[in-house]
């Protein structure tokens, strides 16, 4: 065995090997994390990076392979072993209690026995001190998700470890607050400390990390300096060939086109406890162009499409309007009728049936708006019509699969969302409203939806986009709002649009008064 | 040690199909132990329980006569199921459509006629059809477990048919036995072969029924509106369909057929009411509509299977004097064998012993660089 020499090395690992069924999701990965430094893991949505860190952190046992920690071999088999060892991780999705305060969520993860007062003391001790500030005595209900990430943070600083794992840790953020994370990752580094951080977004990782591993199809194709690299550099190591970009032509006389799509007055009243009220939306999208939707996750967006899809009806017919005419008492299936089209943020069980053929899930959102072309007399479905109209699509969106007409659960998520955008495409709609339509997605099939998204609306349809990913809204949209706190801002034409204004709306920078207070800022 | 369920990468087909089977053979070994147990030769047991019921063309019919309940029950059952809604209540359903169809030949002995018969049918469907409706408005108005509901129901319907032929409807020139007067001529379902047998056109109802859901939920749109907001109820309020409608639906639907098996026992094989109606065949049509996978054709099939398990419990008591209540052994083994095997099918055991398992070197294929 060829033991490495550098004993400055935190975490050795050699041949990591995990497999699922036929997928082979870590292919004898090897990584070494040096005492004090940024680790970056680099890699698409589906590379391998979740199901590493899982069996760095004890999730999952690997197939074969070695782990070293301090340069002696270790078996990590749970996640405790993985906190005694010292390697401390804050989750992508977060786990704690909505209906607890800050200083219970930490005490149930320490298990030690101490009494909350003291946990609530070290917990404000420590906050400060790192320059997260935080009420350890404050419901995480009432808390926005850049707070509940501290909590997580500082649940995992508490166990004072020496490797910490973070998994996409700015993809709820607001770039002001990832600035502040950043401040704070730097001063762990300073203390010696190692981070082993994930992301996907090329431009973070090239300023505060020291080295990276890049991971594509669950096997290492590189270590580098990100420093001394350029993003499309690493975005080539990450995807493999060149991403085609978007082309989006600019959109011409929009300002006299007809509004197909008018949210006015747009209010709701939260469904649970914990879910966010939708206050005064007003929003118009004309013919022809996109319009972009801008927030950190669970600030209403959810709610939102929920709302305009008519999955939820509204009291007020007119607070929804679809080419012009009340839809706010409509079904989806009504709203469908008008010529709307949806495509929802989860694919599997919300957009498509995950044990049925892609031919039925067409006529999961088509039975209606179809129904001559589709189902026949006394109800019966004409399998031969949906099967060449699914065939129709899947070459149409470039969709890869295994079988003519597999389960959609066999698909990989972004040929999924290939065929789930597909299917409303092909319908011609008016108005297609879409949340995260690239969530997920591989670079490839992304530049595919974004450029198809614009040229539904070239042709003159109403395209309402929201999304997460700023630099996808920035891609295809000719204005961009930002949706906080269940609140909508005035939409910024793409001119006018840059990620700092639209950074500031995200964290909460009052709505409809973006110039001013960009002003006084 | 301790065990622990992990998901088979892949559904074997072949498995799938073959499960039912496999449950049964199961079932006979288990039974065999049992025969033995009681000190009877299991093969002599088996003959006179599987083999001797149906060596006669007489006991055909008496095969379908007991398989024509079960599979209308079980046919009904299958769309709920498949809608992930879960009725257990056919039982008392039965029970309401045998009362309430036979309000014509008990409160109107004298009106007679070919019309009698499709208004008692009719108003079987309707009773066991409104009986359903019962857990249904429940559970879409209070949110209700419709599981504890329809079967609570149950009791209340068997009460309440104890009651009635005790009291109101009982026969007044019958010597005070707990049964209405018999029905007249014209409310009798009639048999299908007089000459070989009993069996009723019941029967036909069930394969006519079976046939009917089979082409609702394979080839028609709100077969596919009941599968999918079944497995994913998510993906079918996004298809704009609805859940309670469904509720209603499936409820309504299996109320009626389970209705129509209860009129047609009273009406065909048993001519009167009674305190006792149904041998359970509410609860039996639910290991029905397992053991033929949710499949209103493979429902058929298994119909004739657990009806078989009635008759040759009879068959027993009679020859060997052992209970009959083996009947309601062999169909707990039965259900019990094909959960088992479905659920092996879909996950495979793993052991996880406390020491730690060697890890084993996977030979490196290819350098990733």
């Amino acid at each position: 065995m060829s033991a490495d020499q550098d004993g400055a090395n935190l975490l050795e690992v050699r041949g990591l090997t995990k497999i699922f069924g036929t997928l082979t999701a870590c292919d004898h990965v090897d990584l070494n994390i040096a005492k004090g430094e940024i680790h970056a893991l680099l890699g698409e949505n589906g590379a391998g990076k979740s199901t590493l860190v899982k069996m760095l952190f004890g999730s999952l046992e690997p197939n074969s392979g070695e782990i070293f920690w301090n340069g002696q071999a270790v078996r990590i088999t749970s996640p405790g072993t993985a906190k005694k060892l010292g390697i401390g991780m804050v989750f992508q999705h977060f786990s704690l209690f909505e209906a607890l305060t800050a200083a219970e969520n930490i005490a149930l993860s320490l298990d030690d026995g101490s009494p909350i007062s003291t946990i609530a003391a070290k917990a404000r001790a420590l906050s400060y001190s790192y320059g997260l500030p935080l009420d350890p005595l404050s419901l995480v209900g009432d808390l926005s998700v850049g707070e509940r990430q501290r909590i997580e943070i500082i649940r995992c600083l508490l166990q004072t470890p020496q490797l910490i794992i973070l998994d996409e840790p700015t993809s709820v953020l607001t770039p002001q607050e990832a600035d502040k994370l950043f401040e704070t990752l730097e001063r762990l580094r300073s203390e010696g400390k190692s981070i082993l951080y994930i992301s996907h977004r090329l431009e973070e990782v090239k300023r505060i990390c020291d080295r990276a591993t890049v991971l594509r199809h669950g096997k290492v194709v590189g270590h580098c300096n990100p420093r001394q690299e350029t993003a499309s550099s690493l975005a080539r190591m990450m995807v493999g060939n060149e991403v085609q970009a978007v082309v989006r032509a600019p959109a011409e006389g929009i300002e006299t086109a007809p509004v197909l799509l008018q949210i006015r007055e747009l209010t709701r009243k939260p469904a649970t406890p914990f879910s966010i009220p939708l206050r005064n939306i007003n929003l118009e999208v004309r013919a022809g162009e996109v319009i972009g939707i801008a927030g950190v996750a669970g600030n209403g967006q959810g709610e939102f499409f929920e709302s305009v899809s008519g999955e939820v009806l509204q009291q007020d017919a007119g607070s929804v309007r679809i080419r012009g005419k009340g839809a706010g008492g409509l079904t989806i299936t009504g709203r469908r009728l008008m010529g709307a089209a949806f495509v929802p943020e989860e694919r599997l069980g919300h957009g498509a049936a995950p044990r049925m053929k892609l031919s039925e899930n067409l006529l999961l959102s088509r039975h209606a708006t179809d129904g001559k072309m589709f189902v026949g007399a006394g109800g019966m479905v004409k399998g031969d019509a949906i099967y060449t109209a699914a065939q129709r699509i899947i070459k149409a969106m470039d969709v890869r699969k295994s079988a003519p007409d597999p389960e959609a659960a066999a698909l990989s998520g972004g040929n999924l969302q290939k065929f789930i955008v597909g299917r409303e495409l092909d319908r011609r709609p008016s108005v297609m409203v879409v949340n995260q339509p690239t969530w997920g997605v591989d670079a490839g099939a992304a530049a595919h939806i974004r450029q198809a998204l614009i040229e539904l609306a070239r042709s003159g349809s109403a395209v309402l986009v929201i999304s997460q990913d700023l630099d996808e809204l920035f891609e295809i949209s000719d204005a961009i709002t930002v949706m906080h706190n269940g609140e909508l801002s005035k939409p910024l034409p793409i001119a006018e649009a840059t990620f700092e204004k639209i950074g500031l709306l995200m964290g909460g920078a009052e709505p409809g008064h973006a110039e001013h207070t960009l002003e006084t800022a | 040690m301790r065990l622990e369920l992990v998901k088979r990468p892949q559904r074997s087909m072949l498995f799938s199909a073959l499960s039912p089977f496999i449950a049964f053979v199961l079932t006979i070994i288990a039974g065999a132990i049992m025969f033995a147990l009681l000190g009877v030769n299991p093969l002599t047991a088996f003959r006179i329980y599987f083999i001797e019921p149906i060596s006669q063309v007489w006991q055909m019919h008496e095969l379908a006569i007991k398989a024509a309940p079960l599979i209308l029950i079980a046919v009904g059952l299958s769309v709920c199921y498949k809608a992930n809604i879960w009725n257990i209540g056919a039982e008392g359903q039965f029970i309401l459509g045998g009362i309430v169809g036979s309000i014509f030949p008990v409160l109107f002995p004298q009106f007679e006629g070919p019309l009698v018969l499709p208004l008692m049918l009719l108003f079987g469907m309707v009773g066991g059809a409104a009986y359903a409706a019962i857990p249904a408005l429940l559970k879409t108005r209070f949110n209700t477990n419709e599981i504890l509901t329809s079967l609570m129901l149950v009791y209340v319907a068997q009460l309440f048919l104890d009651w009635l032929v005790r009291g109101p409807w009982r026969d007044p020139q019958g010597h005070g036995f707990p049964q209405t007067i018999q029905f007249n001529d014209s409310a009798i379902l009639p048999e299908l072969l007089p000459e070989s047998g009993r069996a009723n056109w019941g029967f036909v109802f069930a394969l006519v029924a079976a046939i009917l859901i089979w082409i609702l939920m394979s080839r028609m749109l709100k077969g596919f509106e009941v599968r999918v907001l079944g497995s994913s109820p998510r993906a079918g309020r996004f298809a704009g369909f609805g859940l309670n409608r469904m509720v209603f639906f499936a409820f309504l639907l299996s109320g009626a057929l389970a209705g129509l098996a209860g009129i047609s026992e009273v009406s065909g094989a048993i001519g009167q009411l009674q305190p006792v109606i149904s041998p359970g065949y509410g609860f039996t049509a639910i290991i029905v509509a397992f053991l033929g996978r949710l499949n209103p054709l493979g429902i058929v099939a298994a119909g004739l299977v657990l009806a078989l398990t009635y008759l040759g419990g009879e068959a027993v008591q009679s020859a060997l004097g052992i209970s009959d209540k083996v009947a309601r052994v062999f169909q707990g083994m039965l259900l019990f064998f094909v959960l088992g095997c479905d659920t092996l099918i879909h996950y495979r055991i793993r052991l996880i012993g406390f020491a730690a398992p060697k890890l084993e070197t996977v030979p490196k294929l290819e350098e990733a660089r």
